[in-house]
Parts: C-alpha cells; sequence; structure tokens
C-alpha cells in the first residue's frame, strides 16, 4: 500500500469568483457605471424599493436594472415599463447570484450608456452575502415584520453591507419591533453601515437613500 | 444553502492540485471553514460523493475544521471570540463597548489535502 503524503494547498475556495468579481467592478469602472447590489428576504420591498429609486433618479441619472427573481419576469417588466433597461436573470433555483451569472446581465446591458445599475439579488438572507457579484456597493433591506432579531439570525449579511435600508417603517406602531435595540446590534456588527428608515409605501424616508445614492453615483464617477 | 457551487469549487481545486503532483486517489481534504458561514457539513460531503464520482477524488473524506468568530475593538484593540447567534448583543470584554470588527470567522479555504 502506498503511502499517504499531505499536499499543501492553501486555497480559497471562493477565488473564482472573487477573480471574477474583480474583474466585474474594474470593467464597470472603466465605464464610469456604479454597479449597486441589492439584497435581502422575499416581500421586504427589493421591487419597490428599485421602483421608487426609479422615480427619483430618472430625470439625473442613467440607471439600469439587473433582476434575479427565480423564476418569472414580472419584476424586470415592472421596472422595463418605466422605460429603465432592465434584464432578468433566470436563476431557476439558485439561492443567490455569483459574479459569472452577473456578467451575463451586465453583458446584456452593455448597449446602454449607464451611470448605475443596480441588482436585484435573490430573496435570502444567507447565500447572497457570501458571493461578491462585482458590485462597488452592498446594500440591503430589512423591513419591519420580519423582525429587529435579524441582525442576530444573520450576521454575516449585515456585515458585509454598505447600507441598511429598514423598510414598512409605517408598520412600526403596530409591531414591537424595537429600532434602538435593532441600531445597537447592527452597528456592533457594522460600524460603518449606514442606515435609513424608509416607507416604500408612503414614501418616507426615500428623499433621504436618493441623496445617499446621487452622492455616491457622482463620487463614484469622480473617483474612477 | 449554497453547498453545490462551493463543492464544485473544492472539487475543482482538488482536481487541479492531484493533476500538479501525480496524485493517484485523495483520502482526505482538509477544510477551514469560518463559524459565520452557514455550510452544512454533512451536505457538502454528500455532494461531494455524487460530484467526485469517477475522479481521483471520489471516495475522500472532506474534513472541516470550523475558525471561530473573532472581533477587535475598535476602542481598545483586544480581540475576543464571539457566538454567531449574540454578535450584535456581545460587548468588549476589555472596554465593555459594542463597537468590534470582524477579523476571523469568514474563512473558506482548502488547507491541504492527504493523497497518495
Amino acid at each position: 500500500m502506498e503511502a499517504v503524503r499531505l499536499i499543501e494547498v492553501k486555497e480559497d475556495i471562493l477565488a473564482d469568483n472573487i477573480k471574477i468579481a474583480a474583474g466585474v467592478r474594474q470593467r464597470l469602472s472603466i465605464k464610469k457605471t456604479m454597479l449597486l447590489n441589492l439584497m435581502s428576504s422575499p416581500g421586504s420591498g427589493k421591487t419597490s424599493l428599485i421602483l421608487k429609486t426609479v422615480e427619483g433618479l430618472k430625470d439625473s441619472i442613467r440607471l439600469g436594472v439587473i433582476e434575479a427573481d427565480i423564476d418569472s419576469t414580472v419584476d424586470a417588466e415592472k421596472v422595463a415599463a418605466r422605460g429603465i433597461p432592465a434584464i432578468q436573470l433566470r436563476t431557476g433555483g439558485f439561492c443567490h447570484l455569483d459574479a459569472t451569472m452577473v456578467t451575463q446581465g451586465i453583458d446584456a446591458l452593455a448597449a446602454n450608456k449607464l451611470d448605475l445599475i443596480i441588482i436585484e439579488n435573490v430573496g435570502n438572507l444567507v447565500c447572497p452575502a457570501e458571493f461578491d457579484t462585482g458590485a462597488h456597493k452592498n446594500v440591503m433591506i430589512l423591513s419591519v415584520p420580519e423582525g429587529d432579531d435579524k441582525p442576530l439570525k444573520y450576521p454575516l449579511m449585515f456585515s458585509i453591507c454598505d447600507v441598511l435600508l429598514v423598510n414598512k417603517i409605517d408598520y412600526l406602531s403596530l409591531s414591537d419591533f424595537d429600532m434602538a435595540v435593532m441600531r445597537k446590534r447592527v452597528l456592533a456588527l457594522n460600524p460603518n453601515i449606514r442606515i435609513i428608515e424608509v416607507s416604500c409605501k408612503t414614501g418616507a424616508g426615500i428623499g433621504d437613500w436618493i441623496a445617499w445614492l446621487k452622492k455616491e453615483v457622482a463620487a463614484f464617477s469622480l473617483s474612477v | 444553502m449554497h453547498e453545490l457551487p462551493i463543492t464544485e469549487s473544492i472539487l475543482n481545486i482538488v482536481i487541479t492540485y492531484a493533476e500538479k503532483n501525480a496524485v493517484k486517489k485523495v483520502i482526505a481534504i482538509n477544510l477551514q471553514v469560518g463559524m459565520l458561514s452557514d455550510l452544512e457539513d454533512e451536505w457538502i460531503q454528500r455532494y461531494f460523493d455524487h460530484l467526485s464520482k469517477g475522479t481521483v477524488a471520489e471516495g475522500a473524506k472532506l474534513k472541516i475544521e470550523r475558525i471561530p468568530i473573532k472581533l477587535q475593538c475598535n476602542s481598545c484593540a483586544t480581540s475576543y471570540e464571539v457566538e454567531k447567534t449574540n454578535i450584535g448583543d456581545t460587548v468588549c470584554p476589555g472596554c465593555g463597548k459594542n463597537d468590534g470588527k470582524l477579523i476571523s470567522g469568514r474563512e473558506y479555504h482548502i488547507k491541504d489535502m492527504e493523497v497518495q
């Protein structure tokens, strides 16, 4: 019987995706297009927020959208109906987007001159946190009905995002969601995260979100 | 939930190293995975057994070392381990503040492999 030997590997399992994601970032930086990855649970308001964002930016920023809903074209159709280039990726049963899938979306949008592309990632707080999509900014939504304990259950997601949008604040009076406790938990994971309270239904806070986005897109185009 | 693409990635790396090192059979693969990851060990092994059929890595055992989640306090630089489910409620044992940055717990590495 041949002796067992040990081979040192020391490789990052996600190295391929990390490399492709870096390529996506570089390619879009050259085109001065900022890529934003929007993540959340299903039903927390990703599509509603994108529609509000389209409304808020349409006169100042050229926007495109990559939709990754599991198996429908509903979301992309809603966005495209507002005159915004939108690509629907068919992710089948996939639980997340990776940089290769995002590349397909970017290729499909390549004919448009865009300042900003928003990816609507698959609704899930676990897997999308692990896979770099090539985005320059990561943004997540937590909606009030989901509860203030989510940072304890999905710490990785909260730790990788630049912005947390707390949506459905119009439900606060009906709920035992404790905003102060939630903020404390999130800031403990990620002291640099920006927390913006919004309601896609009433429009509360949407102005703050749009202002942040405009400022970031302007800063991005100067920095690359 | 994303065990399948992770397992494919592991298998690709293992086969590349096996070819480079004239390996006849892979016995075991030692992984280091941070505790922040939601990977289920049992599913990685099941997917691996399926995907590796007919390759040099068929029958290899995946041994997973879990790397603890560690934060470093931004105020006093103390580093401390935390449990995944209460990171947001954990304070620094050095100064009592709730302001730490993550220094480990997100690892996804293949450390080495035992081969013949």
